[in-house]
């Protein structure tokens, strides 16, 4: 029997944990009001609102002033990238163009398109360093994306997620440096561990290009785990394991075949054919409009570990596998709760 | 142990005329001699005190009877060169890069008095691709060998240097891998670079840079002449400017170039003699590249007094070059959008 699908309206620990427990029953058609699929609380589009911006909007006759101070925000904003007048870290990450102009670009598709539906926010820590495991999938790593959005926009600190990317990303001229900007970094140990070493919230995908360009008739089959490289940086760094599971995204790019000779000419791992891509051409790159889902999982910590057990290979193969399964069983029970791939 | 008599290579240029300059200003320090195969300019000629001139070419033996004559203890050697129209091209340069540092190494193995070996190397010597880490520490190795130019001559050197501390482990030896200097007085490509009115680049690409003030690249120098810390240092300033931002602090325009333009406007930018950049520094310019200065700061004990931004800035001030579009401007723009906006509701 399926379980239902359980969407906490806020952040409380312990109520998620609660409503965890008890939804096992399936829950009617005609939800309690408590369990409606209402989307999480989301912060609003600016991501730091001024002081005084709620004040000044209440009363109808400062809406100008409101509107002439966002064009001031604007301006100046303008005024700093014209100048070169920001910060960006080691890694290149450049705080104020993600919030400016990476996210703004990406929440459309956040909201509208796909309709992101996050639960188990609770379980990602609000500071401190945590590796944030999910599954890879959709031809085009968008699942990346969405997740860098929902952790900026729905959990209750607004973290930063510091994605680990492929060196083909750094290779391909402005993904490449955008890439850099919005925070991803080269996924390898020194990365992984100097960001988990400085408290940030980094991402791993590690099935990498296998899941990402796995057929469609594949989906929801996670592939190999990598070798186990981010366990490693975890135990190294004591810091907790977080599944995420991503239903949705399979859905939106779906491969049906792969041009190996094409993927060889460009140096790409593969070629991908949709149903729309290349047949119509650039409207090819236009996603389908699937139903996400995107869970954190429980925690699973390493500090219980010595630093020394990053190197006992046993020990790694099976918190990799551990963390493999738990996404694996989190999609098979999001899965069983879809009903459809486009309405959710 | 302040060092008794010291001998600085490349004296003729910045880096080592200046050190030069400084080790002379210390009268502890007995005497000191700098070699170059040309004599220093006058500006910094004027600079150097005390400190003798032999004009040599240290890839002749002339080089040993220098070190053995005068009883010198410390060497710095600061002439590795990162530009080969200063020599006439690549193959001299290589020749006074990597031979010259075999002639003197094997000078200073000779000399029973040798108490320090100093080698300004570069962070050249990590490469500069897509699939480096965010920061290199002292241990890592570059992605690929380098494949010509400067980094593979600093890569080489510094090969000899280990070879010649496992033959004399008595004498302490310092590799100082330094960033890219920048500076209101010194010249470099890159500095050239940013002094163009119009700065091209890569299409698509944004280099993470790290710079180091020339002013502490002489402090850590000067650090490791006079005192012992062996081992291999990474020197770089916190923090790092990508590229397109340092084009836009130095109010330069930038002309993004899609790369297979690059190699014509690489072509051009030589045969004017504005800017000579070799293959991996214009991979330096696509990829950047990102130091870790832990162990400068806990081991070495230096810490840069100039942030990367605050070096750009000393060196943007400093050659007062004229801004294309000043922050002065882009204000007042700012304030006139706004002015109209408000006339318009």
């Amino acid at each position: 029997m399926p379980q239902a699908r359980v969407i906490p309206l806020h952040s409380d620990p312990n109520r998620v944990v609660a409503r965890r427990a008890d939804a096992r029953v399936r829950v009617p058609v005609e939800r309690p009001a408590g369990l409606a699929p209402v989307r999480v609380v989301r912060r609003p589009a600016a991501p730091e609102p001024g002081p005084g911006s709620v004040g000044t909007a209440a009363t109808t006759t400062t809406t100008g002033a409101d509107w002439e101070r966002r064009l001031e925000e604007l301006l100046a904003f303008l005024g700093r990238r014209l100048t070169g007048d920001y910060g960006v870290d080691e890694f290149g990450f450049d705080p104020e163009f993600t919030d400016h102009v990476v996210l703004p670009l990406l929440r459309p598709l956040y909201q509208r398109w796909f309709r992101v539906e996050t639960t188990g926010m609770s379980n990602v820590p609000s500071t401190g360093g945590a590796l944030v495991v999910a599954n890879h999938s959709g031809t085009l790593p968008v699942d990346g994306l969405m997740t860098m959005v929902a952790l900026r926009d729905d959990h209750p600190a607004g973290r930063y997620l510091r994605a680990l990317g492929a060196d083909l990303v750094f290779r391909t001229p402005m993904i490449g440096s955008v890439s850099r900007k919005a925070g991803v970094t080269l996924a390898c140990n020194p990365d992984a561990e100097r960001l988990l070493n400085t408290g940030e919230l980094v991402g791993v995908w590690p099935e990498g290009f296998k899941g990402v360009g796995k057929p469609f008739k594949d989906r929801y089959k996670l592939q190999r785990f990598g070798r186990g490289g981010f366990v490693s940086a975890a135990i190294r760094t004591g810091v907790p394991i977080i599944p995420c599971s991503i239903v949705g995204a399979e859905e939106i790019y779906p491969l049906v075949a792969d041009l190996k000779p094409l993927a060889r000419l460009f140096g790409l791992p593969y070629f991908p054919v949709t149903p729309t891509f290349p047949a119509l051409g650039p409207l090819g790159a236009l996603p389908l409009p699937s139903k996400w889902y995107i869970e954190f999982g429980e925690p699973i910590r390493t500090d219980t570990h010595a630093t020394a057990d990053a190197d006992d290979p046993m020990l790694v193969f099976n918190l990799t596998d551990q963390v493999r399964e738990t996404i694996q069983q989190t999609l098979y029970r999001l899965l069983a709760q879809r009903r459809n791939a486009f309405t959710g | 142990m302040a060092p008794q008599v010291v001998l600085v290579t490349g004296v003729s240029r910045f880096i080592g005329a200046h050190l030069a300059a400084r080790l002379a200003a210390d009268p502890d320090i007995e005497r000191v001699i700098g070699v170059d195969t040309v004599p220093p300019p006058p500006d910094l000629l004027r600079g150097l005190g005390r400190a003798e001139f032999v004009r040599a070419d240290i890839r002749n033996p002339l080089i040993a009877k220098v070190i053995r004559g005068a009883g010198v203890d410390t060497v710095v050697h600061t002439s590795l060169s990162a530009n080969p129209a200063q020599w006439g091209g690549r193959v001299a340069m290589k020749e006074m890069n990597v031979i010259g540092t075999m002639q003197l190494l094997a000078a200073c193995q000779r000399s029973s008095q040798m108490r320090r070996l100093v080698l300004k190397s570069t962070t050249a010597v990590y490469g500069s691709s897509p699939r480096d880490p965010a920061m290199f520490t002292e241990s890592m190795a570059p992605k690929a060998l380098p494949s010509g130019g400067y980094a593979k001559d600093a890569a080489e050197i510094e090969g000899y240097v280990r070879g010649f501390g496992r033959r004399r482990p008595d004498v302490a030896v310092t590799v100082l891998r330094m960033a890219n200097f920048v500076g209101p007085r010194i010249d470099t490509a890159l500095t050239r670079y940013f002094s163009l009115p119009v700065v091209p680049t890569v299409l698509g690409y944004d280099a993470r840079m790290q710079l180091l003030h020339s002013e502490d690249a002489l402090a850590a120098l000067e650090i490791a002449t006079r005192s012992d810390r062996p081992g291999v240092f990474n020197v770089g300033a916190p923090g790092v400017l990508l590229l397109s931002q340092a084009i836009r602090r130095a109010g330069r325009l930038q002309l993004s170039l899609p790369s297979a333009m690059v190699g014509p406007a690489s072509r051009f930018f030589r045969s004017t003699r504005l800017i000579d950049f070799t293959p991996d520094q214009m991979r330096f310019l696509n990829f950047g590249r990102v130091v870790d200065t832990d162990r400068l700061r806990d081991e070495f004990g230096f810490a840069p007094r100039w942030t990367t931004i605050q070096a750009f800035d000393d060196f943007v001030q400093g050659r007062q070059l004229r801004p294309v579009i000043s922050p002065e401007r882009v204000h007042a723009a700012e304030s006139r959008v706004l002015a109209a906006a408000r006339a318009i509701r």
